[in-house]
């Protein structure tokens, strides 16, 4: 036992005198968190937009106002012309035009039904959507307070809440995927550069031919990282909620235990890269490659899984990193318990187990 | 400016921190000498040379080579003189045409002097079997000497040897020894640097570094007569144990 | 028998790296490897010190087979590989602390084992060890691989690229070990080296040339050699190269070795040649031949 812990003891000071990796550890989560969750946003704010209005009248006085009051948009100009449309999208700063037909407040009291155009730039297809949801949103809020004083309401409002994420903010998509990545990065990059480190400075040589037995090696190695990787969880998770005013709906029990699970799968990958490769700069660039890139792309953090073409979706099945960000989702989001995820939770269960079997199998006793 | 003299140092200097890796050495080479440079790791060796290919920049002093000075002509410095260092000489995963090629485009050496050279190099070093083998898998002391003949591709007037010959087997090292006698014949003055002091005795005029010093420069037969010593090792010893 | 080892073949793909390699190392003795680099000393290292497996072959360290009983073994030698791998980032002091404990000792418990050695170190004790000058790495990597007082210790070429000073110092201290009585095989390229082991191997290219004490290495080169000095060296080797009798000619610091085919070959004969070619200043003498002059005429 005390060979062990002067391991250990060793590992963290390694740690802890390599200002490279310090900063991997404890630099790049914080960083990757406040990166996403502040610059990186798919809301809308001042948004500018173009005002075409035919009728001019109280009506859409009402409802121009009820928009430049929104802090989604900001009124950028009045323009008095169908072409003008054209010009004012080619200028580029504004991205969307409202366009309200003539006779507005007559038409809407005599048939009850009037036009408005929502004219969007859709070079960016994303923000061209959320605009025009906006737009819509801000029109069936006026529509519901003004019929609230007709008698009879003939149209069917269709009434769209966002459930869990009413204002559709995007941090609460980009803070389970970015936890996602940064444990991956800490557990599995961090860990198979430090195996890959004593090979390629010789030191493996004098580890194998003394009493320590492998699995302590494994062990030693690993421990660190458990424990660090659960400091940058902790961290992250503390982030979201004080300064991103995420919600934890579920128990944070239930979460710290699903992301040690998390964290356990990640160590196991990087054990086996590290059997795989021969200099640190081949486990780096197979741990970003074969881990990191995957769970960009295929977890559904940021692209939706179901959007993607059938092998892709097969393949994201195996990707650990799937299954954890549907888990903290639920959990954080949904505040659900152990009963709606179990299935999920045995299938990350299943991969931890099956990831440490075969990187103990496959760790060398000798050199080749 | 005695134009017999490829090298010329003066108090040169290199500084890190407060602490003084070459301090204010003073030397000469003379051309076709061949001159080694000894000294214990750590001494200043390494440093010193860096300065003198003009890859790295003195604190202070001066010091002229091949007649560029290493502070403002770096460049020419680096476009006359050949260099051999001993963890890096030659691509392993080129073939040995590969690499004279190679090497001597970068030298400016025209296509058909390349070619011409090329031709009586793997002769004189016997390398016809293998011209189209890759360097990596040829044996040791294979690499060396064709690593040598490499640096002398565009006859620089002077050649710089960082410990060539380590590791290599003695019969080779001694053909390298050869290669080098030759060279200096020709009027190719050699600088190099060695652990093995029966090799020191190989050179023509011998100075060791001490601490960033210069403790001891003269021929081989008269430091062993200063120090009353046997050979070379000798001399070493005596003068590090002061 | 300390360390025995009965035909040891070993290749990498295309390259015999061992080629039927037999010997035996008795307990207590300081045993030379001496060849130049692919010569297969750092191969054969790794096999005794089960980190390989031999294609052919068997071999024993402190009675324990490398292959079946490879645990013992690890667990009561002690290796430096080549370049003293040690831990750049942890002070001296750190890095003997852990290899005591990951051999289940203390420093105390076999202080007077490294006490010699350590001293030399000691004053930097706090230093990381990336920091430490070549001779003091090599002994720091000495005082790891003894702390745990070992029956067998491996050096691999642990004087390799470290001035004559420190080489010196190291193999005095070698000497010293000995007397503790541990069974200590070192490697190394260095013919001088040689002859300070009770017994050594010649390698080159997998094959052994000879194993034998020094002295009687040396006794058994076949022919009598000749320290040749003249005014140019660069000429006389090569007259001596064109002189056809000729059997090896070989630069020797300030003179040239020389040895002819001829069994009644006569010097003046020689200096009669030399001097026709305007050559001055010929000294030929009977000199005694070196382990170097051996281990080439054997690898020729």
């Amino acid at each position: 036992m005390k060979r062990f812990i002067g391991f250990i003891k060793k590992e963290f000071y390694h740690i802890f005198r390599d200002r490279r990796s310090l900063f991997i550890l404890f630099g790049m989560p914080v960083a990757q968190i406040l990166l996403f969750g502040f610059a990186i946003t798919n809301e809308i704010n001042n948004v500018d937009i173009a005002i075409l209005d035919h009728s001019k009248d109280a009506t859409t006085k009402e409802i121009i106002n009820k928009i430049a009051a929104s802090k989604y948009f900001s009124i950028n100009q009045f323009i008095e012309k169908e072409s003008d449309i054209e010009v004012v999208f080619k200028k580029g700063k504004v991205k969307a035009v409202l366009n309200f037909e003539k006779d507005f407040s007559k038409n809407l009291i005599k048939e009850n039904h009037a036009n408005i155009q929502v004219i969007t730039d859709a070079t960016d297809p994303n923000t061209a959507n959320t605009i025009s949801n906006y737009v819509n949103a801000i029109l069936q809020n006026y529509l519901k307070e003004q019929n609230k004083s007709l008698t009879a309401a003939y149209q069917i409002v269709p009434k769209t809440r966002m459930v869990y994420n009413p204002e559709l903010k995007s941090v609460y998509m980009f803070v389970p995927g970015v936890m996602t990545i940064i444990l991956m990065l800490v557990s599995a990059m961090m860990t198979s550069i430090s195996i890959t480190r004593e090979k390629e400075l010789g030191t493996m040589e004098i580890l194998l031919v003394s009493p320590l037995k492998p699995i302590q090696v494994i062990i030693g190695k690993v421990f660190p990282y458990i424990f660090l990787s659960i400091i940058n969880a902790i961290v992250i998770i503390v982030l979201s909620i004080f300064i991103f005013k995420m919600p934890v709906q579920g128990s944070l029990f239930l979460l710290g235990m699903e992301s040690v699970l998390f964290i356990i799968t990640a160590l196991a990958l990087g054990i086996l890269i590290s059997t795989i490769s021969a200099t640190q700069q081949t486990a780096m660039m197979i741990s970003l490659m074969g881990l990191m890139l995957p769970v960009i792309l295929l977890s559904g953090f940021i692209f939706p899984i179901t959007s993607m073409p059938l092998p892709l979706q097969v393949i994201s099945h195996i990707i650990p990193a799937k299954w954890f960000i549907i888990i903290i989702k639920a959990i954080m989001l949904k505040g659900v318990g152990l009963q709606y995820i179990w299935k999920e939770t045995l299938i990350l269960l299943g991969m931890a187990v099956f990831f440490i079997a075969l990187s103990v199998k496959k760790y060398k006793i000798r050199l080749e | 400016m005695n134009n017999n003299k490829v090298i010329h140092v003066e108090g040169l200097t290199k500084m890190f921190g407060d602490f003084a890796a070459v301090d204010a050495i003073t030397f000469d080479v003379k051309k076709g000498e061949i001159f080694g440079f000894l000294g214990a790791n750590g001494a200043g060796k390494t440093t010193a040379m860096k300065m003198l290919i003009g890859i790295s920049s003195p604190t202070s002093g001066k010091a002229s080579v091949a007649g560029f000075d290493v502070i403002t002509q770096a460049e020419d410095i680096k476009k006359n003189i050949g260099y051999m260092s001993q963890k890096f000489a030659l691509y392993d995963d080129l073939t040995v045409k590969e690499n004279i090629t190679f090497f001597g485009g970068i030298y400016g050496l025209s296509r058909k002097h390349i070619k011409e050279k090329s031709a009586v190099l793997i002769e004189e070093l016997g390398l016809e079997n293998v011209a189209n083998k890759l360097v990596g898998s040829l044996p040791l002391g294979w690499k060396q000497k064709l690593s040598f003949s490499v640096s002398l591709l565009h006859d620089p007037k002077i050649v710089f040897l960082d410990e060539p010959t380590g590791g290599v087997d003695p019969i080779t090292r001694r053909q390298f020894w050869e290669m080098i006698y030759k060279a200096a014949n020709q009027g190719t003055t050699v600088f190099v640097t060695t652990h093995y002091m029966d090799e020191a005795e190989y050179c023509d005029r011998v100075s060791i570094m001490v601490n960033g010093k210069i403790e001891a420069l003269d021929t081989p037969k008269r430091l062993k007569e200063q120090f009353k010593a046997a050979d070379m090792n000798d001399v070493f010893l005596k003068l590090a144990r002061g | 028998m300390s360390i025995t080892i009965s035909n040891i073949s070993k290749s990498y793909k295309k390259v015999k790296a061992l080629q039927d390699i037999s010997f035996e190392v008795k307990p207590g003795e300081l045993f030379g490897l001496i060849g130049p680099d692919g010569a297969g000393k750092t191969t054969l290292f790794r096999i005794l010190t089960t980190l390989l497996i031999a294609d052919e072959g068997i071999a024993s360290v402190a009675g324990f087979d490398v292959i079946t009983d490879y645990k013992s073994i690890r667990k009561s030698v002690g290796y430096m590989p080549g370049k003293f791998s040690l831990y750049q980032d942890l002070t001296v002091e750190e890095n003997l602390i852990f290899f005591a404990t990951i051999f289940g000792t203390t420093i105390e418990e076999n202080y007077d084992l490294i006490k010699e050695i350590y001293i030399q170190i000691e004053p930097f004790k706090n230093r990381r060890a990336g920091k430490l000058s070549g001779g003091m790495k090599q002994k720091l990597a000495l005082c790891c691989a003894l702390i745990h007082k070992p029956k067998v210790l491996f050096l691999d070429e642990p004087t390799t690229g470290v001035d004559p000073v420190s080489r010196k110092e190291f193999w005095e201290m070698l000497k010293r070990l000995q007397q503790k009585n541990i069974t200590i095989l070192v490697s190394t390229p260095y013919m001088d080296e040689a002859a300070l082991c009770d017994r050594i191997a010649l390698i080159q290219d997998g094959e052994i040339l000879e194993i034998d004490t020094p002295e009687a290495i040396v006794k058994h080169y076949p022919k009598p050699i000749y320290n040749v000095s003249a005014n140019n060296m660069y000429q006389l080797i090569n007259y001596l190269n064109d002189f056809e009798p000729n059997h090896s000619v070989y630069p020797f610091g300030e003179f040239v070795h020389y040895t002819d085919s001829r069994s009644d070959f006569n010097p003046t004969e020689l200096k009669v040649y030399l001097e026709s070619k305007n050559l001055s200043n010929i000294k030929i003498e009977r000199t005694v031949p070196t382990i170097e002059d051996t281990f080439m005429e054997l690898a020729k």
